[in-house]
């Protein structure tokens, strides 16, 4: 009995054990499941703020207006119907809050109940007018005609170029330039810390002695604990005035200042991974290459580097995707200007400092916060597919190894 | 001879050139380490004081001290690992003790590896979405402290993993030949031999906690909120946020600067103790934990 009850008792235990090792595969599930419910939710919705509608005169020849040409025409660089297409005929742009300019209180009613009765009259007698106007304004007696919307597609999602989450009255969310941004910032952070990475891995491994390399080992882990907002500081104190004055920009803030902190950031990871990769190298080629008369350095150029590049890929593409999530560095330096960048010198917006910048602002549920998540979704994404490839390639090494 | 002697002459040089040059980038890199600790330490030094550390935020934070920071960042260390840690060591034992080779475990393994790869924003929308909303725990201590927690809790994994490793296996044959079961042997033998290496991670998991900032910008952190939470539903301020918002978004971003390089002070002060403490850990116990 009591052997039975002990017994019990182990099974029980290790039940505990197996669902603790499963919270990690649990919580990496919901994640996904949280994101993507959220963020997909883009998909269903036009750009038009929830409720409202746009409409025009119904002899209007327009038959479509793209979230862009929406954009322009309520921002009045399209001042003319001709240039979508339709009559020779000037826009009139007409906002709800507008309605006082053209109606008396009295006309609109003790409870605004006739504001239908109104915009549909205004509407059906001036030819250019386009009106911003809450849906449940239309009724079946209204005069003008309600322009269809088209949902947001994934494609054109991907591919916008524009950015402005807020426009009114309809969100321009195309994430083409700061899916740009970030692969740029982060391509260009591990241009600048590959070679210093690499050069510091074959150092401690190869050349450097037992002592500095104990000495060093500490230190590059110190540099892999600093927190990203000290970084982020740092680079805002430090780097960002620094290259304001020596490349004599208006402002500092630009992609270059976050490649940098970026790049001294991805340094740890580099230099770890490449040092463990080059240390695998095996004593018995090293030895044959210095019993052919090779030295040192033409060993550890012609046979080590070799032999470990596969582990130093790994560390460059580690590298790229802790690069491409990090947050709050980035954040505090490159300036937040959601445009493609054409130089390095000019201020870019990586997709983590968007949802850091902008998701305290947007209204649960709306367009904005689900664009937001989507946003997530794609760095989700992103990062995944670095972390795969990276398992990949140390796969494939153990097995050639073997 | 001579072409010889040459050609051997040419090698070395190369080799000295090349060694200088690779000892002269490692140096710079220890170079920018030193360059960013000791700028934040001595513009940090000035601001710091008994009353900048124990003092409320005054005049939009442009004076007073960081004393509701420190706490709301006690609160979060000790939260997330009230959760991360017990999780995190009996998923480590599961994995390194019970689990046999096979599909399950190499899948468990590849899953905090992704885990681990996630970034913290990501974490922070999935902190949102789940704890404050779905869950309906709002911006509080709750929320942020689970958030961390799971952030944190591939760290504790692997680092447990490590020293659980490191336990010979010839202790564990040793115990079942005196007739011990498989839980008196983890219990009894395995996890005192490896709690040193075990601390260590956990004191490692701990910096990384208390510098993070993203996971909780809309699970926990307020902006300014002078007085000290009264339970895990509240807001609290926190030390890496504080720097975020005193050194981008303040009111009177030069008039804070000062309290900006004290709050950074304090932070890398918390990253260079946790990081000696672990070093000491290790070389006392004379073990190996591999870091991250």
């Amino acid at each position: 009995m009591k052997r039975f009850f002990r017994r019990f008792i182990e099974k029980f235990i290790e039940g505990i054990f197996f669902l603790s090792s499963s919270v990690t595969t649990l919580t990496v599930l919901l994640i996904v499941v949280f994101l993507f419910r959220e963020g997909m939710g883009v998909f269903n919705k036009t750009p038009i703020e929830e409720g409202f509608a746009i409409a025009l005169n119904k002899n209007n020849s327009v038959k479509e207006i793209s979230s862009l040409d929406m954009k322009n025409i309520f921002d009045q660089n399209i001042t003319n119907w001709k240039t979508l297409g339709g009559n020779n005929d000037s826009i009139i742009l007409f906002r709800i809050d507008d309605i006082s300019n053209y109606f008396t209180d009295e006309q609109l009613g003790d409870s605004l109940q006739y504001v239908p009765k109104c915009i549909s009259s205004l509407v059906d007698s001036l030819t250019g007018i386009i009106a911003f106007i809450p849906e449940k304004y239309i009724d079946k007696h209204f005069a003008g005609r309600k322009l269809p919307m088209d949902k947001i597609s994934v494609g054109k999602f991907l591919s916008g170029k524009e950015w402005f989450p807020t426009a009114q009255p309809a969100s321009q969310l195309g994430v083409l330039p700061l899916i740009l941004g970030t692969l740029w910032v982060s391509l260009m952070a591990i241009l600048i810390a590959l070679p210093l990475g690499l050069a510091t891995a074959i150092y401690m491994a190869e050349i450097a002695s037992e002592k500095v390399r104990r000495i060093l080992k500490p230190l590059i882990e110190l540099l892999a604990g600093i927190p990203s907002v000290v970084y982020g500081f740092f680079g805002l104190i430090v780097i960002v005035p620094l290259i304001q004055k020596v490349f004599d920009l208006p402002v500092g803030e630009t992609g270059l200042a976050g490649s940098i902190v970026l790049g001294i950031m991805a340094l740890p990871t580099i230099i770890t991974i490449s040092e463990d990769a080059i240390r695998t190298t095996p004593r018995a080629m090293k030895e044959a290459s210095l019993a052919l008369g090779a030295n040192k350095w033409q060993t550890i150029a012609r046979v080590i580097i070799p032999y470990s590049m596969s582990g130093i890929t790994a560390a460059a593409i580690l590298g790229i995707g802790r690069a491409i999530g990090e947050t709050m560095a980035v954040l505090m330096v490159t300036g937040n200007a959601a445009v493609i960048p054409h130089t390095i010198l000019e201020p870019v917006r990586t997709i983590p400092a968007t949802i850091a910048a902008e998701l305290g602002e947007a209204p649960q549920g709306g367009l904005h916060y689900e664009a937001l998540f989507a946003l997530g979704c794609i760095l989700f994404i992103l990062t995944m597919a670095t972390n795969l490839l990276v398992e990949y390639i140390s796969k494939k090494r153990k097995y050639n190894k073997q | 001879m001579a072409e010889g002697e040459k050609i051997s002459s040419n090698k070395m040089l190369k080799q000295a050139i090349a060694f200088n040059l690779f000892r002269i980038l490692s140096f710079s890199v220890v170079a920018i380490l030193i360059i960013i600790l000791s700028f934040i330490t001595i513009k940090g030094f000035r601001a710091i004081s008994w009353e900048f550390l124990t003092a409320m935020p005054e005049d939009g934070m442009t004076k007073g001290g960081i004393y509701p920071a420190i706490i709301g960042t006690f609160y979060l260390i000790a939260g997330s690992m009230l959760f991360a840690f017990p999780i995190g060591v009996l998923s480590a034992i599961y994995i390194n003790e019970y689990a046999k080779d096979g599909f399950f475990k190499r899948f468990v393994k590849l899953m905090t590896n992704n885990l681990a790869g996630i970034p913290s924003i990501v974490f922070g929308l999935f902190g949102m979405s789940l704890f404050v909303n779905t869950l309906g725990f709002g911006d509080s201590i709750l929320a942020g402290s689970l958030t961390l927690g799971l952030l944190t809790l591939p760290v504790v994994i692997r680092t447990t993993e490590e020293a659980l490793k490191a336990v010979d296996h010839s202790f564990r044959l040793g115990s079942y030949a005196l007739g011990a079961t498989k839980l008196q042997t983890i219990r009894r033998v395995v996890l005192p031999m490896s709690l040193p290496n075990i601390i260590t991670g956990l004191i490692l998991s701990i910096g990384r906690v208390s510098g993070e900032t993203a996971p909780i910008l809309f699970t926990v952190a307020a902006y300014f909120l002078p007085k000290l939470p009264t339970s895990i539903f509240d807001q609290v301020m926190a030390l890496p946020y504080h720097l975020y918002v005193i050194s981008t978004s303040g009111t009177n971003i030069e008039e804070s600067r000062p309290i900006a390089y004290g709050t950074a002070l304090v932070l890398i002060a918390i990253v260079l103790i946790v990081n000696l403490l672990a070093n000491g850990l290790r070389r006392y116990f004379g073990n190996k934990v591999k870091m991250n």
